[in-house]
């Protein structure tokens, strides 16, 4: 039997990419700047744009999905939710596991932003599964970058470079994605743990070929899951013991409702991404650690600045996930600042895509 | 064909005096090998698409990053143009060196700078090959994936330039996958590190858009890939078809299983004879097609896949179902497969390989087209093919001694390219474009899509000093050879000068 199909479409699939290159095409002449929209769940993240909204919830739709292939190609206004769904009956899944942060995450808010789950360290990041993109570039053209195959070096990779980049390069209106099947088998489990003890495991750990799949630590305890094969995971599961942890819990984890994450407090949350083996850092916070230590979460009052100037010591970085930062992003050396702000003047020379999005230069 | 570069397509090139720019060169860096001599530059005139050579005017062979700096600086001050070559077994023609260029060799840049199994990465130079890292990273239970079939021999610095993959890259992705960052070189000899040993780093990803480029945005000077444990167990199953249409839809089906496994590759009738006689894999030489399917992983899981497919397999069709019994076994399958191009290479004077993409749902369709033009050519083409991607690797049999064959070749790889992209493919999926599918870069993409290239391009190196007129071709290129996109009837670009 032939698996494979193209999807019939639903009721509510629309392509409006037509009239969203007209829009572009005379925001690029007038030189009024447009705000790219979608369900608006990561507005706060990165700074604010003034600009003509441009929403894109309306252009939406499964293009192409074909399990057997692996890729599904999705209109960038589509719901998550609804694409998740879609490969879910297929018995198949994004395997960054992005966050939604609201019901109204649409697939090209997971691409500007970026953002993988708790599984990226052992799968890989939205922009690894990222095959190929259609985008309307500032002269209001509607160009394919990228395809629907698993390897593809023909040109500039443009697909990888305009993932995460907040949509400051030019309206992604269509991505095809790399899927894979959802693991035969899923525990989760929870060990009674210290720090320094649940690190060292967790290096150790690293370097053995063991199922893991999402490793979490605070207060004390470190949060596993073990997915693969169902013999495999059984037999850690036995090794490693522990209480058994509702898979919830990584959901939580991902869309930030744990406890930890409460918008009631009053201290500002910060994003650390690190080499995964950094030791504690030495900084005033409350820290819940994902990635297996890779990205570190903050409640600190501390300011910016030694925040981040710790993060860049031990090799990484620090992002504030509280609105209303003056700079979310951490700065950027001259010379790639130098480079970022020749891209961002080629690709868009009159400044129209979500300008200060990222950095307030561009 | 003549794929050299040609200054009435490809853009004039600044008339660099020879002696000058050694003489400037020699008092700038003192201590770098520079060669001049026709006899020490022969070596280097062509990679590993030797049907074209060209000598380049000066090749420099500096071992130290400033040197670097100082060799870029100065030739951007008096607008040399500059080629990087690495281990020069690029297939497309990436490294083909310019008379009016310096060829920038980066071979010397050997050293595994750091090894952390902490970590898991190794900070390498960039003329480190492949292979080594895995060796040197063996003893601590780790490895480095991407494996192109010349691992042995290729260097880090040009996977990374060509984003090279191998026979595992379904499950383990390509060279972009496995690079955690890279010190680059600007052309106006400015460092930067692009990437880090966290996850992701602020800004544009302009780790991504440097894999593949093609050396035409900056001069990779440091390597940190990331390294894997190595998997408890491999098993590689050998499965036989009378027919490569049902070969395919094994593919499929093992797929569609919820099965990913470590390779998964097929060979057709020719590939498989020659292999056999070459290696003594131990293949079926009455097979029409074979796979070889690799499960790796946790032991107790791969028992269980191992089973899975040979079930699979069955259900599909397969006349013969073997399980490497022992490592030795294993070896000798995976032999035949990784040899397979000298193997081929046996059977004619020359060959000619390619490297398409499509999805695998097309593959019957295209082996049909590949036969359809090995007929009517008269040149015999063997199929090898990275299944589970979709990575096709025809490799066309000719004779260059005979008048026309090579452009006959050419043009037989050509067709079958344009027909990748007709499918909804790629005319590259590992070796890149280089100086070789600068033509089909007009059929796979239209001249806006072009034109955004060079706008990428132009935020690196506006003046065009960086390996030029690899990988994008000029739109004078495409107006000329022809197989622009015709939309709405009408010719982009209408204004341009044709030829």
């Amino acid at each position: 039997m032939d698996d494979s199909q193209a999807t019939g479409g639903t009721a509510t699939d629309r392509d409006l990419a037509e009239a969203l290159c007209a829009r572009v095409a005379e925001a690029d002449a007038s030189g009024m700047p447009i705000h790219i929209t979608g369900g608006g769940t990561k507005a706060f993240y990165g700074r604010p744009v003034e600009g003509e909204i441009l929403d894109l919830t309306g252009h939406r739709g499964i293009t192409h999905y074909d399990p057997v292939e692996l890729v599904v190609s999705v209109r960038t206004g589509t719901p998550l939710r609804e694409l998740e769904d879609v490969l879910a009956d297929a018995g198949q899944q994004l395997a960054f596991e992005p966050p939604h942060f609201g019901p109204g995450a649409t697939v090209g808010g997971m691409i500007a932003t970026g953002l993988s789950g708790p599984r990226r360290p052992w799968t890989g990041a939205v922009r690894d599964f990222v095959l190929g993109i259609r985008v309307i570039t500032h002269q209001g053209r509607h160009l394919r970058f990228g395809g629907e195959v698993m390897k593809n070096v023909a040109g500039y990779d443009l697909s990888r470079l305009m993932t995460g980049a907040l949509g400051t390069l030019g309206v992604i209106t269509e991505v095809s994605l790399k899927v894979l099947p959802k693991p035969a088998a899923s525990h989760s489990l929870c060990l009674q743990l210290p720090l320094a003890n649940a690190m060292a495991k967790l290096t150790k750990w690293g370097q053995q070929p063991m199922p893991l799949s999402a490793a979490g630590w605070h207060d004390g305890r470190l949060y596993l899951r073990l997915e693969g094969g169902t013999r495999s995971v059984a037999a850690n599961r036995a090794r490693l013991g522990g209480e058994d942890l509702d898979p919830a819990f990584w959901t939580a984890l991902r869309e930030h409702t744990l406890p930890f994450f409460d918008r009631a407090d009053p201290r500002p949350l910060w994003r650390l991404s690190l080499p995964h083996h950094t030791p504690p850092l030495d900084l005033a916070a409350d820290v819940l650690y994902d990635w297996a230590g890779a990205q570190r979460w903050l409640r600190s009052d501390l300011p910016a600045s030694a925040i981040r100037e710790t993060a860049a010591r031990a090799g990484g970085h620090a992002t504030c996930y509280t609105p209303g930062a003056a700079e979310p992003f951490s700065p950027l050396t001259p010379v790639l600042a130098k480079y970022h702000r020749q891209l961002k003047m080629r690709l868009d020379p009159k400044g129209i895509f979500n300008p200060g999005r990222m950095y307030a230069e561009f | 064909m003549n794929i050299l570069f040609d200054e009435r397509l490809d853009g004039a090139l600044p008339q660099a005096d020879p002696q000058t720019t050694r003489e400037r060169l020699r008092a700038a860096l003192p201590g770098m090998t520079l060669l001049d001599r026709e006899e020490d530059r022969r070596p280097f005139e062509c990679d590993g698409l030797s049907a074209y050579r060209v000598m380049p005017m000066l090749v420099a062979l500096p071992e130290t990053v400033d040197q670097v700096v100082t060799l870029l600086k100065t030739c951007h001050e008096l607008r040399v143009p500059v080629v990087t070559r690495g281990a020069g077994t690029g297939l497309s023609g990436g490294a083909l060196p310019l008379e009016q260029g310096v060829l920038l060799v980066m071979s010397r840049f050997d050293r595994i700078v750091e090894l952390d199994p902490e970590a898991r990465i190794a900070r390498v130079q960039p003329g480190v090959r492949n292979l080594a890292i895995s060796e040197a990273a063996a003893p601590l239970g780790l490895y480095y994936a991407p494996d192109p079939s010349s691992q042995i021999a290729c260097s880090i610095g040009g996977n990374v330039a060509e984003n090279a993959g191998g026979v595992h890259c379904l499950k383990y992705g390509l060279t972009v996958h496995n690079v955690m960052a890279i010190e680059v070189i600007t052309l106006e000899g400015e460092k930067m590190v692009l990437g880090s040993e966290a996850l992701d780093a602020p800004g544009f990803d302009l780790l991504a858009l440097f894999n593949g480029s093609e050396g035409m945005l900056g001069i990779i000077t440091e390597v940190t890939v990331k390294l894997l444990p190595k998997p408890e167990t491999a098993k590689v199953i050998m499965a036989s078809f009378d027919d490569v249409e049902k070969a395919g839809q094994a593919v499929g089906a093992i797929i569609a299983a919820g099965i990913i496994p470590g390779g998964l590759e097929m060979m057709d009738q020719l590939a498989i004879q020659a292999a056999e006689d070459f290696i003594h894999a131990g293949y079926p030489t009455d097979a029409q097609a074979i796979l070889l399917c690799e499960l790796d992983g946790v032991e107790a899981d791969v028992a269980d896949d191992c089973q899975r497919v040979r079930a699979v397999l069955a259900e599909a069709g397969a006349t013969d179902i073997r399980l490497a019994r022992d490592e030795a076994e294993r070896a000798r399958f995976w032999a035949g497969r990784k040899n397979a191009f000298p193997a081929v290479g046996r059977l004619a004077p020359d060959y000619y390989c390619m490297d398409g993409t499509i999805p695998r749902r097309e593959l019957p369709r295209v082996l049909k087209g590949i036969a359809a033009l090995s007929k009517e050519s008269g040149l015999r083409v063997a199929n090898v093919f990275h299944a589970g991607d979709g990575n096709m690797h025809p490799l066309i049999l000719f004779d260059a001694n005979q008048p026309g064959e090579l452009d006959l070749a050419e043009s037989v790889g050509g067709r079958i390219l344009e027909l990748c992209v007709e499918v909804g493919g790629s005319i590259t999926g590992e070796h890149g474009v280089g100086r070789e599918k600068i033509n089909q870069m007009c059929t796979q993409f239209k001249p806006d899509e072009i034109t955004t290239f060079h706008a990428v391009k132009a935020a690196f190196d506006p003046e065009g000093l960086l390996n030029p007129g690899k990988n994008i071709p000029t739109l004078a290129r495409c107006a000329e050879y022809g197989a622009m996109h015709v939309h709405n009837n009408q010719l982009p670009h209408p204004d341009l000068p044709r030829f």
